[in-house]
């Protein structure tokens, strides 16, 4: 028979075992405030090109489709943020892993990519199809929907703040919906400001 | 009062053994390598004590080749799963005794 301590240690080490196992802590917080820097400059861009000069804020009639050429310009910005996002994403959190003396390869960060995949790659589709077709007019809340979608599906194997952000961008998803005219300013909010903002609540809370 | 100690499980005894049985309940499956990892056992003892588990039927193995390297994976049984879950009690009851 053990002693009664050891009865305890037991009991410790299960709860902090399961909740290790369960998670995918290498997640770096510090890359998802690069990658709202790298949206910001995108929609800054996007801006430029559309807007400029009238105010970022109000409701604008300004359409994509009054600028056709530009919409080329547009879609290779989106993929340098996209790309961008993926690679600081990927180097920090390997680095971080490092740091941590674990493999960036598990089960549970596999079950994370599954859980991620699954809806980013039904709206990457999804997107795509929007383009050729061009509604552009419903790329906004798509790519906020569906990436807030895949955020809490795969909130359960990694912190609790990616399932907060995943509700933030579907609600200002399903707010772009209703107000197109304010399409980039909420884009900039969801990929930008939100990222800038859970990504620096996570550096505090989990990397200092 | 019931006697904590009848529901706390020989086999559990061992702190590894529970480690395991831990893993496997808080996830639907998990294979060797990444047992090995968020544990920290060595190989040998590792593939003992799961061997014990298996043959008390608390888990169960599948195994499968990923890029013709074989894969592994455990689950935990509907047994192994109710049995965990009073030798948690009993822990727990246990410990508020003494300190009550």
């Amino acid at each position: 028979m053990k002693e009664i301590n050891e009865y305890e240690k037991d009991l410790a080490s299960i709860r902090s075992i399961m909740e290790r196992s369960v998670k995918f802590i290498s997640l770096s917080g510090l890359s998802g405030v690069l990658s709202g820097i790298y949206a910001l400059v995108g929609a800054w861009i996007a801006y430029q090109t559309i807007y400029s000069p009238l105010s970022p804020v109000g409701y604008d009639h300004v359409s994509i489709l009054d600028h056709p050429a530009s919409i080329f310009k547009l879609e290779v910005t989106g993929f340098l943020v996209l790309l961008s996002s993926l690679t600081t994403g990927f180097l920090m959190s390997l680095q971080k892993a490092r740091k941590m003396q674990t493999s960036l390869w598990s089960s549970t960060s596999r079950q994370l990519m599954k859980d991620l995949a699954i809806p980013l790659v039904a709206g990457g589709i999804f997107i795509l199809v929007l383009l050729v077709r061009e509604y552009y007019v419903l790329l906004v809340p798509a790519t906020l929907l569906f990436y807030g979608l895949a955020l809490v599906q795969s909130s359960r194997n990694t912190f609790s703040e990616v399932m907060y952000l995943g509700l933030t961008e579907i609600i200002l998803g399903l707010i772009s919906a209703m107000l197109p005219g304010y399409g980039l300013i909420l884009w900039a909010v969801g990929f930008g400001a939100m990222h800038i903002l859970y990504g620096a609540i996570m550096y505090f809370r989990y990397e200092r | 009062m019931k006697n904590p100690f009848e529901s706390l499980d020989k086999v559990l005894e061992h702190s590894v053994r529970l480690q395991i049985m831990s893993v496997l309940v808080a996830n639907d499956s998990y294979d060797f390598n990444s047992l090995k990892e968020v544990i920290g056992s060595t190989d040998g003892a590792l593939a003992t004590h799961i061997k014990a588990l298996e043959k008390e039927k608390y888990i169960s193995v599948s195994k499968s080749f990923v890029d013709r390297k074989p894969n592994t994976k455990y689950r935990v049984t509907e047994r192994g799963r109710k049995i965990f879950k009073a030798h948690l009690d009993g822990l727990e009851q246990l410990i508020k005794q003494q300190k009550g």
